[in-house]
């Protein structure tokens, strides 16, 4: 076994490679060009276990008639659930409520986490703590961060509407009045989410070379130029993978919505991924389940894949 | 008149921060207080910052109310078997990936990084159909088993590989050291800091999943502490915000303790994701 690896990996130490006996030549080889695939197989036959088998199989199951209550009663139904979803109104309100969710969240999240990394980017110990604090609720579950805004948004006990109440506000019903409960998830949201996109903005920022803002200055470019002219171009690559992330984990929301909303009232708060779970676990609509999360793949797909044929352009340029 | 100016610029940032650390901190107080009070002080308007009688027993009466014990005993397993398993399939397959040539290897890893990048919950209802036939459907093997390997830890782990020079691997060639105990006893070592962010990324990641085990089981024998701490709320009779809280605090504060002591490597660990 040990000696195998000479004869593949070791270019530079080829001395050793005569002392193979002419017999046992072969068996080495082979175990030597073997070896990378042995120790990837672990982790691969997980990933084929427990992510591709899956995918392909979401897309057999997105053409069948099934309920988790008896798996053995299939029936091949072809699109009738994608049909089925196009003229749900429900589902058309999930998809909205998922877009306008995402376009909120990731328009207000990374644009207050762009002021605030122009901020924070600073040496001083104070930034550095802050930094860490605004970063906090993102290693948080989001069970307890949930419950604890159901409290500040309580609206008989709450803290928000004390608040709102001593500045002489009419109070609110944060979540549960159709019309600001979505607002209420993207607040959360956003408290949640600000820090981790502050920190990596913050690791951008720091990854741009200093003579270009000495050069900059030298010219006496006004702030507001550096800014348009130097630090968001440079910074594109970490805009482009923040929106990318954002958008995807968007889509994924589900903790909240099961915590806070149950997706009410009347459907105000439902969106895509908690949609699949309702129809799949609650309602036992396999089909219509797996249709949606077809959907949800390849709108995820897609993000994905624009994500690596920009990056690896990217890679080219330099 | 240039100082003045000066100094009160320093003021006004210096009230922006303390504004922006309240909103990120004040939130946190607020449990911790509401967990230590009255439900009557709880109601009380206008509210108090802090509790005027300390209630300790909002924390026994939510460790109480189920079987807690056995909820953090099942966190703990879990949380701590996905990061063994995820540690023993990673080790071998970054040294594949970082330290041999050979036919199909930018495709497989092309394949890794699909698997870091398309979330989890897209694929659970074929994930469960599949547990399901196997019979482990309600059992820790549902919550442990689809994360045995972590395309994340690979990634992070090949970065790292990649780093030991040359020289080290050829000494120990020389020496006859086996390909396998190279990886052990050479590369792993050299790869601690590493090993540490992403065994807290892991960690905290399962410690807070809620997702999963809310959608792979159903009694509280196999539940995990999310899924305890959610089931508070569902109280009958009006909401016990303090009880509430208390529980909440029971499930953060392993986390908080964990930032406080390692707050640099865990958030290297989460920005390393954008690397």
């Amino acid at each position: 076994m040990r000696k195998a690896a000479t004869v593949q990996e070791l270019p530079g130490v080829s001395q050793s490679k005569t002392e193979v006996r002419p017999s046992a030549f072969a068996w080495s080889e082979l175990a030597s060009r073997l070896r990378p695939y042995l120790y990837l197989a672990p982790a691969l036959i997980c990933f084929i276990l427990f992510f591709f088998y899956p995918i392909g199989s979401i897309i057999y199951l997105s053409f069948q008639d099934w309920s988790l209550i008896n798996l053995e009663q299939m029936e091949w139904v072809g699109l009738q659930n994608y049909q089925d979803l196009m003229v749900d109104g429900d589902f058309h309100q999930v998809l909205g409520n998922t877009a306008v969710f995402t376009i909120a969240t990731v328009g207000i999240g990374l644009t207050l986490s762009f002021l605030l990394a122009l901020w924070l980017n600073k040496k001083a110990k104070v930034y550095g703590i802050i930094q860490a604090t605004v970063f906090s609720p993102h290693i948080i579950s989001l069970v307890s961060v949930s419950m604890l805004w159901m409290w500040l948004m309580d609206p008989q006990f709450g803290l928000l509407n004390a608040g709102l109440e001593a500045v002489g506000l009419p109070a609110y019903t944060w979540l549960t009045d159709p019309k600001s409960s979505l607002l209420s998830l993207i607040i959360v949201s956003i408290w949640k989410g600000v820090g981790y996109n502050t920190l990596i903005f913050i690791a951008g920022l720091q990854s741009i070379p200093g003579d270009i803002y000495e050069a900059a200055a030298l010219d006496q470019s006004p702030w507001w130029r550096t800014l348009r002219r130097i630090t968001i171009p440079m910074l594109s690559p970490t805009i482009f993978f923040l929106l990318i992330i954002n958008t995807i984990s968007s889509f994924q929301a589900f903790d909240t919505i099961a915590i806070m909303t149950q997706g009410g009232p009347i459907n105000s708060t439902n969106m895509l991924v908690y949609y699949i779970y309702e129809q799949g676990m609650d309602f036992y609509n396999g089909g219509i389940a797996s249709a949606a999360s077809v959907i949800l793949l390849i709108l995820v797909g897609i993000l994905t894949a624009v994500h690596f044929l920009v990056m690896s352009k990217r890679v080219h340029y330099r | 008149m240039y100082r003045v100016i000066l100094a009160s610029r320093k003021t006004v940032e210096w009230i922006g921060l303390l504004i922006v650390a309240f909103l990120f901190v004040f939130p946190f107080l607020w449990m911790a207080s509401t967990a230590f009070k009255t439900m009557p002080e709880v109601r009380q308007f206008p509210p108090t910052l802090l509790p005027e009688t300390w209630e300790w027993s909002n924390f026994a009466q939510a460790w109480e109310s189920g079987p807690f014990l056995m909820y953090t005993w099942n966190s703990i397993l879990v949380a701590v078997g996905i990061l063994i398993l995820q540690f023993l399939t990673a080790v071998p397959a970054a040294y594949a990936f970082a330290r041999y040539k050979f036919p199909g290897r930018n495709l497989l890893f092309g394949l890794v990084l699909i698997v870091l990048m398309i979330p989890g919950q897209v694929i659970f209802l074929p994930i469960y159909v599949q547990l399901s036939g196997w019979g482990l459907v309600n059992t820790l093997w549902s919550l442990i088993l689809p994360y045995a390997a972590s395309a994340f830890g690979i990634f992070l782990l090949r970065q790292a590989f990649m780093q030991v020079p040359d020289e080290v691997i050829e000494a120990a060639r020389l020496d006859n050291a086996s390909e396998w105990k190279i990886m052990w006893t050479i590369m792993v070592p050299m790869a601690k800091p590493v090993l540490v962010t992403f065994g807290l990324f892991s960690f905290i990641y399962h410690w807070n999943d809620y997702f999963w085990p809310l959608i792979m089981t159903n009694s509280d024998e196999v539940r995990t502490l999310p899924i305890g701490i959610s089931s508070l709320h569902m109280s009958d009779g009006g909401t016990l915000w303090n009880v509430m809280m208390a529980g909440n605090m029971i499930l953060i504060l392993p986390i908080l303790v964990i930032f406080f002591v390692a707050q640099r490597h865990i958030i290297k660990a989460f920005i390393y994701q954008s690397k």
